[in-house]
């Protein structure tokens, strides 16, 4: 049984113009222990459908789906209540934006507890023992002395670990990376992965990493949708997808990589004619 | 973001003008209380311009035969005189018609006197930078730590009562607000590459100033603008209900109260009639200036 | 021996960090004495990651900041800001196009009027014949005439690049410096305006300073390099140089922390998870 199965799911948004559709009929499914990526461009609905299945949309949007399970329990009608129990605890989220996704009126040691203080029913003592573990698990020098310090005296890439040290504290079942190595240099962007990809192995979560970024993908999925306008276009295994694309939006979005250049000017989205976003929902 | 740009691309076919029109009008329109205001406001637009039309009676025609009647629902009342007459015989009605007009062309005054001079300043202030930002922000807070009211009674007094005077002195208690507000936007826009590009492409300080930068402050001015409208209307109406603004028998609101206030007691209407329309009006602005910021101030953030 | 567009010797900029209330005033070495040299038609790329003072180097070059200590000379003349104002001629030759496409427009200016503007500051040429200009430059990066009277709201991020690097080219520059040019866009957008940048290259004879984090795209843009780290060149060289046979630790580091998306390392990564 899949962790995270999505049949069908669709997002609407209410705007100035009209109702616009950010999501279109996704099908989706996340095993344990299996590293899910979905990549597109600005505008795919990548983000959208994630945090559809966060609750964490505006009240313009509105969520349709045929199922929306995790464990197999519906979370599609669930009551804010309810849903606050599973979200945060057995799934967690991290964003693109590691400062301002950290209040800057706390210190990363108070946040990083009092994510603990609303999941789990640990005392202080044992709450401050589990923070510092935490912050040791996602390799944050000198633990005891960081859990004091605010955002701001912090680097993206230490605001990213302490991130990701809130995100597993609860030991999460699914974690979904929301661009996370975006905002971030390369060099810190390897090493954010690398921390990633060891968590994700040591404690067997699902994960879903949404990036526009190939090179991510290469470096950490297991299976790989590729979104566009909102629709799914192909769905494979990392291997296959990069071996021989089938879908021409895909072959498309890999020969505009730099690296793979051949000739003198890159290939274009545009040279490539393809089907604007088919149907491909039936994939049940 | 991406997705919503494509779709205002494709709405701004027909026209640009027409569809940042309709974008505003949505997001103005969410906010009930706005729209109410701006017919309520309007209205009063209306009234003003028409006083001469729709007003009964001349508004300093004293009646020796009609003094201080009362509304035409009261006993004693007569629909000769529809909300009554004041102490000298004169048709509230028609003064209160005629008062819209001094409301309005205060407001019109004492706003476009303070924006524009607010803007110059401040934009020098958050131009340049340096001692001559701390000298003119110094000044302001001087200003500012006057209570408004007060600093304008001073001023008048030292000016002379009158109508004109109490704009001048109004406006100058009012341009800090314009003076801070510009500069502050000034400060944040002249940061933005497109400010540094202008300045690449080799534009001069001025066209810097008042081309590049200052087209996109406007939008908090414009809502600071019409909340301030109903402020000087406001203080308009103190002045001369203190007998420092408009001298009788100008039919202005504020004034109209001063010479109601030894009726209070026997005549109601003569007191409250004014007093309902400066709150009417005031009320209507400041909804519509609510429904102005919602409007404007996410299209800051979006772009 | 084609001519020299730009050099630097040693060029420096500090930045005074003022003191706060709990802080002493210090300095901040941005930038610690470059040196470099680029021919006409060349493109070299400065790569770093952030706060390795690329963007403080290109600004200038651009001639915004005047450098703290050291010489620039473009076209072999020596820029000397602190003397005065630059001479129109002299500002001309550089432009720059910045990363942010949705702050480097201005959002209260008709396209048209965003590509008219430098003309009309720097020369007298008719109304008309600006317009003409204007029009020409606009679908010569790939846009259409209709979008001559449209803001910039009501572009996607690739075609305000677009309309940025037109407005760089109106007056003629000899240098173009390209600050993270393509690093806000999305991948498909990407290749279509590096594409744009190679044509305008060749057309023009343009000579470039591309700055860059992204190694795949300095890879396929660059003729030479310069890695930056904390202020300094820690390496300078022919593309091929670099690539093939980095010296400098941090430019090895760099390189090895780049993602690979070739079929290759995603097997050794797959094999290796497995085990």
């Amino acid at each position: 049984m899949a962790l995270l199965e999505i049949k069908n799911l669709t997002v609407e948004f209410e705007t100035a113009t009209g109702k616009l559709r950010a999501v279109d009929r996704v099908s989706l499914a996340v095993d344990e222990r299996e590293v899910l990526a979905i990549v597109g461009e600005s505008g795919s609905g990548k983000s959208v459908s994630m945090l559809a299945v966060m609750g964490l949309l505006p009240w313009t949007a509105t969520v349709t789906a045929d199922a929306m399970t995790f464990q197999g329990r519906d979370i599609l009608n669930l009551s804010p209540k309810q849903r606050r129990q599973i979200i945060g605890r057995d799934i967690a989220m991290i964003f693109q934006e590691p400062v301002a996704s950290l209040n800057p009126c706390f210190t990363a040691g108070f946040q990083v507890e009092e994510a603990l203080k609303i999941h789990t029913d640990l005392d202080r003592a044992a709450r401050r023992k589990r923070a510092i573990e935490l912050f040791e698990a996602v390799g944050i020098p000198d633990p005891e002395e960081r859990l004091g310090h605010f955002p701001h005296q912090m680097s993206g890439g230490q605001s990213q670990r302490v991130m990701i040290a809130m995100a597993i504290a609860c030991n999460p079942k699914l974690l979904i990376a929301d661009e996370p190595t975006t905002a971030l240099d390369v060099t810190i962007q390897k090493q954010i992965l690398d921390l990633l990809m060891k968590l994700q192995a040591e404690q067997g979560m699902g994960m879903i990493m949404i990036t526009h970024d190939m090179g991510v993908v290469a470096e950490t999925a297991d299976r790989v949708i590729v979104q566009y306008m909102g629709r799914k276009m192909e769905e494979a295994d990392v291997l296959s997808l990069f071996e021989k694309p089938k879908n021409a939006y895909t072959k498309a979005l890999l020969s505009a990589l730099p690296e793979n250049a051949t000739g003198d000017r890159l290939p274009t989205v545009s040279d490539f004619a393809f089907d604007e976003a088919p149907y491909t929902g039936a994939a049940q | 973001m991406a997705q919503s740009n494509t779709i205002i691309t494709k709405g701004a076919e027909a026209g640009t003008r027409r569809a940042m029109l309709a974008e505003f009008w949505y997001y103005f329109s969410q906010n009930r209380g706005a729209v109410m205001g701006l017919y309520v406001f309007l209205a009063i637009v209306a009234i003003a311009l028409l006083a001469p039309v729709i007003a009964p009676h001349e508004p300093s025609l004293q009646n020796r035969g009609a003094f201080l009647v009362p509304p035409v629902w009261e006993a004693g009342g007569s629909w000769d005189y529809i909300l009554g007459t004041d102490a000298v015989g004169r048709d509230i009605l028609s003064r209160l018609i005629y008062g819209a007009r001094f409301s309005l062309f205060i407001g019109v005054v004492v706003v476009s006197l303070a924006v524009s001079v607010g803007i110059i300043v401040g934009l020098v202030a958050g131009y340049f930078r340096g001692w001559i930002d701390t000298a003119i922000t110094r000044v302001m807070d001087v200003i500012l730590a006057f209570p408004s009211l007060l600093l304008a009674l001073v001023l008048v007094a030292i000016l002379g009562p009158g109508l004109v005077n109490a704009m001048i002195a109004i406006a100058l208690v009012q341009q800090p607000h314009y003076v801070r507000l510009t500069r502050a936007a000034v400060m944040g826009e002249k940061g933005r590459d497109y400010v540094t590009a202008a300045r690449v492409a080799g534009a001069g300080h001025l066209r810097l100033m008042f081309r590049t930068i200052l087209p996109n402050c406007t939008a908090p001015l414009i809502v600071q603008a019409a909340l301030s409208f109903s402020t000087a209307i406001l203080d308009a109406a103190a002045l001369g209900f203190l007998g420092m603004g408009a001298q009788p028998p100008a039919p202005e609101w504020g004034t109209m109260l001063a010479e109601a206030r030894e009726f209070i007691m026997r005549a109601w209407w003569v007191v409250t009639f004014p007093g309902l329309a400066i709150l009417i009006t005031v009320l209507a602005i400041n909804l519509m200036g609510d429904g102005l910021r919602d409007a404007l101030d996410p299209k800051l953030k979006r772009s | 021996m084609s001519e020299i567009v730009l050099e630097t010797r040693g060029i420096k900029r500090d930045y005074h960090v003022g003191g706060g209330l709990f802080r002493p005033a210090r300095t901040v070495h941005a930038v610690k004495g470059i040196d470099l040299k680029l021919e006409k038609g060349k493109t070299l790329a400065i790569v770093g990651e952030s706060g390795c003072g690329k963007s403080t180097l290109a600004r200038m070059i651009t001639m915004i900041d005047p450098p703290t200590d050291g010489e620039l000379f473009i076209d072999g003349k020596k820029v000397d800001m602190a003397a005065g104002d630059l001479t129109p001629e002299m500002r001309r030759k550089v432009q720059i196009v910045f990363q942010n496409p949705y702050g480097s427009l201005n959002p209260r200016q008709k396209i048209g009027d965003v590509l008219m503007e430098p003309v009309v500051i720097n020369s007298n040429v008719p109304a008309a014949e600006r317009r003409d200009r204007a029009m020409a430059m606009l679908t010569k990066v790939g846009l259409q005439p209709e979008h001559f009277n449209r803001y910039p709201h009501m572009f996607s991020g690739g075609q305000r690049q677009r309309i940025a690097i037109a407005r760089a080219l109106m007056l003629n520059p000899r240098l173009l410096v390209l600050d993270e040019p393509v690093s806000a866009l999305d991948l498909s957008v990407q290749a279509q305006v590096l594409n744009l940048l190679a044509d305008l290259q060749d057309e023009f004879e343009l000579t470039y300073v591309f700055i860059s984090h992204d190694l795949s795209v300095v890879r396929y843009i660059a003729d030479e390099v310069m890695v930056m780290y904390f202020g300094e060149a820690v390496e300078y060289g022919t593309r091929d140089a670099v690539f093939s046979d980095p010296k400098h630790d941090y430019t090895k580091t760099l390189f090895a922390a780049t993602p690979r998306a070739d079929v290759e390392s995603i097997r050794t990564r797959l094999a290796k998870r497995a085990a």
